[in-house]
């Protein structure tokens, strides 16, 4: 069995977070990471590999440090690594994302799942894993915080709005999951020194046939117009609690007309 | 006018108030025209006309709710290519993305998600890194969909009798693909549902695992209650009620976060609340820097007696 993980290199949320001139996110002047989300598909596809036998393949579009990202996934324990890398990608929407994820995921050939983490931690969007369902063809699962594969199907449990859902489909599939699924490892000291020695492919728009008028910023199909920093919440009044605190709690809600 | 179209959010015919947000907002751009599918239409007719629907598509046949999300995509790509609205708005909630994403991909259609506001000529706002940036975008293709947070306008009522139209929708197999086997719809609490509740108030480590107090504090207000990651974790409260990047987004009239540091991740869910309240018994917790109001002090003796006061007030 082939599990094709897709992850993406985003900017640390602890560090200031900001965005370039042309209005994208600034992924050169943050440090980036492996975001944080995609470490619980990681970890579901390793511990699928460990229980049955399956090889695990890191998958990510983005610019040349996104390559930090796949690497932390070989060393968590992933067998191989593709880095879909372009100048022609910056600027891309989830659209031409999703375009190009789904034109390498059918390149990576004979994939019976994929697997992603619920959403990204910097565009938050979560919309790509139902986006390569729709180009694909292939069903999907979304939400998911139980998973079990076996019998060429998957049947998950998934944390639907407003009901929790088994959902069952047949590989292959796309799931995604939620951070409630597992507990990602650490990568150990010899899983690090053993991905440096792991396959890792570099495919370009041309490896996998994509026309470079279809991705990237002037390609996207909606532009953001304006960018602007909100001036951070400035505290307002914080009292001691000397056995009065409650009361002036209850004051305060009732000022501001909550009571 | 051209129609702007509504996906229905409900449960067996129950309207969302975030639907009525939606065809308040869909009112500023064209005429309002709901897409309901499932079951129960009967039961939300009398809100779809109250908040302004002049057209009712609608798809209920009980195959539809067997599948996850495909049917909806399905459905509203239908009526897309046939009314050519000047745009499709979607709840902004997990499901609500799904079908976005999915849906944009069928119309050959640009898409924004978590829009926090939209204006008559389709500029949306969005909130980005947490609250720290605002992003005003415009979709420059196909027709546009744009899935809209909880709380993002008033809903004012604007009533119309809707004409309604029956769809015989066709699933393809590609939309059956993935099957429910089993669901079991979330308990209900008595509260008010978190993502719409005007004030929500929210526990955290500092609780200890008791949530009590800030039950009892919720019921006094009439709010819903919400909790951070770590007691979420700590198996305290349920994942369904976590608020935060990996749990729920609110934008309350009032959060009061008690016994919650004020995680990066746990702001990304409650930052654009109108009003912030902490209380927690470390003056150094992020969270204070954000609150309005702040008590620096114990969350087990704060809140009860909060409670109790609010209580004679109330008398
Ligand atoms: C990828 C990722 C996603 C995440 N998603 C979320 C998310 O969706 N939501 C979320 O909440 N977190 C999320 N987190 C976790 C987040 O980073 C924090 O760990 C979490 O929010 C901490 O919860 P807390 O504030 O309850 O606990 P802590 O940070 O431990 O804070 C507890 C607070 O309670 C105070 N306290 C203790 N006892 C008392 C008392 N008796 N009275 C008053 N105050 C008291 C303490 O002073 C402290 O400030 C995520 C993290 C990651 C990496």
């Amino acid at each position: 069995m082939k599990i094709v993980v897709l992850v993406k290199h985003v900017p640390d949320a602890t560090a200031d977070r900001r965005f370039t001139d042309d209005n994208t996110t600034d992924r050169v002047g943050v440090d980036g990471i492996l975001s944080e989300l995609d470490e619980y598909a990681v970890e579901e596809a390793l511990s699928i590999a460990e229980r049955g036998d399956a090889e695990v393949v890191v998958l990510t579009m983005g610019p040349a440090q996104a390559a930090d990202a796949l690497r932390k996934g070989l060393q968590m324990g992933a067998d191989a690594a593709v880095h879909v890398v372009d100048d022609a990608l910056h600027g891309s929407d989830a659209i031409a994302t999703s375009l190009v994820l789904a034109d390498a995921i059918e390149k990576s050939g004979d994939v019976d799942l994929v697997l992603t983490g619920m959403a990204s931690t910097d565009g938050t969007m979560g919309v790509v894993p139902a986006m390569l369902s729709e180009r694909l063809g292939l069903p999907h699962i979304g939400a998911v915080r139980e998973l079990t594969v076996g019998d060429g199907t998957v049947t998950a449990r998934r944390d639907g709005d407003v009901a929790s859902e088994t959902v069952q489909a047949r590989l292959p599939a796309i799931v995604s999951v939620t951070d409630q699924i597992n507990e990602p490892r650490y990568p150990s000291f010899k899983g690090i020194m053993a991905a440096k020695k792991k396959p890792f492919q570099t495919w370009s728009l041309d490896d996998l046939g994509v026309d470079a008028d279809q991705v990237g910023l002037s390609a996207a199909w909606s532009v953001v117009t304006e960018v602007t920093k909100r001036p951070p919440r400035s505290a307002g009044e914080i009292v001691d609690d000397d056995g009065n605190g409650g009361a002036r709690l209850a004051e305060f809600l009732a000022e501001r007309k909550f009571v | 006018m051209t129609e702007v179209l509504v996906l229905v959010d409900h449960a067996d015919g129950t309207v969302r108030k975030t639907t009525t947000e939606l065809l308040t907002i869909a009112r500023r751009i064209g005429d309002a025209a709901a897409v309901f599918v499932g079951s129960g239409y009967e039961s939300a007719k009398d809100t779809l006309g109250r908040y302004g629907a002049t057209k009712v598509y609608i798809a209920d046949a009980a195959e539809l709710d067997e599948y996850v999300i495909a049917p909806k995509a399905q459905v509203l790509a239908t009526v897309a290519s046939s009314a050519a609205p000047a745009a499709v708005l979607i709840t902004s909630s997990l499901d609500g993305k799904e079908i976005a994403g999915r849906l944009a991909v069928k119309l050959g259609s640009g898409l924004v998600t978590d829009a926090t506001d939209v204006t008559a000529e389709l500029t949306t706002e969005q909130s980005a890194f947490a609250g720290a940036y605002t992003v005003r975008s415009r979709i420059t293709h196909g027709t546009p969909v744009i899935t809209v947070k909880p709380n993002a306008v008033t809903p004012e009522p604007a009533p119309a009798t809707p004409v309604e139209e029956k769809l015989e929708i066709q699933l393809p197999e590609s939309a059956t693909r993935a099957r429910i086997v089993e669901r079991q719809p979330r308990a209900a609490t008595g509260r008010p549902d978190l993502a719409e509740a005007e004030i929500v108030v929210a526990g955290g480590r500092g609780t200890a695992g008791d949530f009590g107090p800030v039950e009892e504090l919720a019921d006094v207000l009439g709010a819903a209650v919400g909790a951070s990651r770590a007691a979420v974790d700590s198996g305290w409260y349920p994942h369904a009620y976590q608020i935060g990047q990996t749990g729920k987004t609110v934008s309350p009239q009032l959060y009061v976060a008690a016994g919650i540091s004020g995680a990066i991740q746990h702001r990304a869910g409650m930052q654009t609340s109108k009003t912030i309240v902490a209380v927690n018994k470390d003056r150094e917790a992020p969270i204070f820097a954000m609150a309005d109001f702040g008590v620096v002090g114990d969350l087990h003796t704060v809140l009860p007696l909060a409670t109790e006061e609010i209580k004679k007030r109330e008398g």
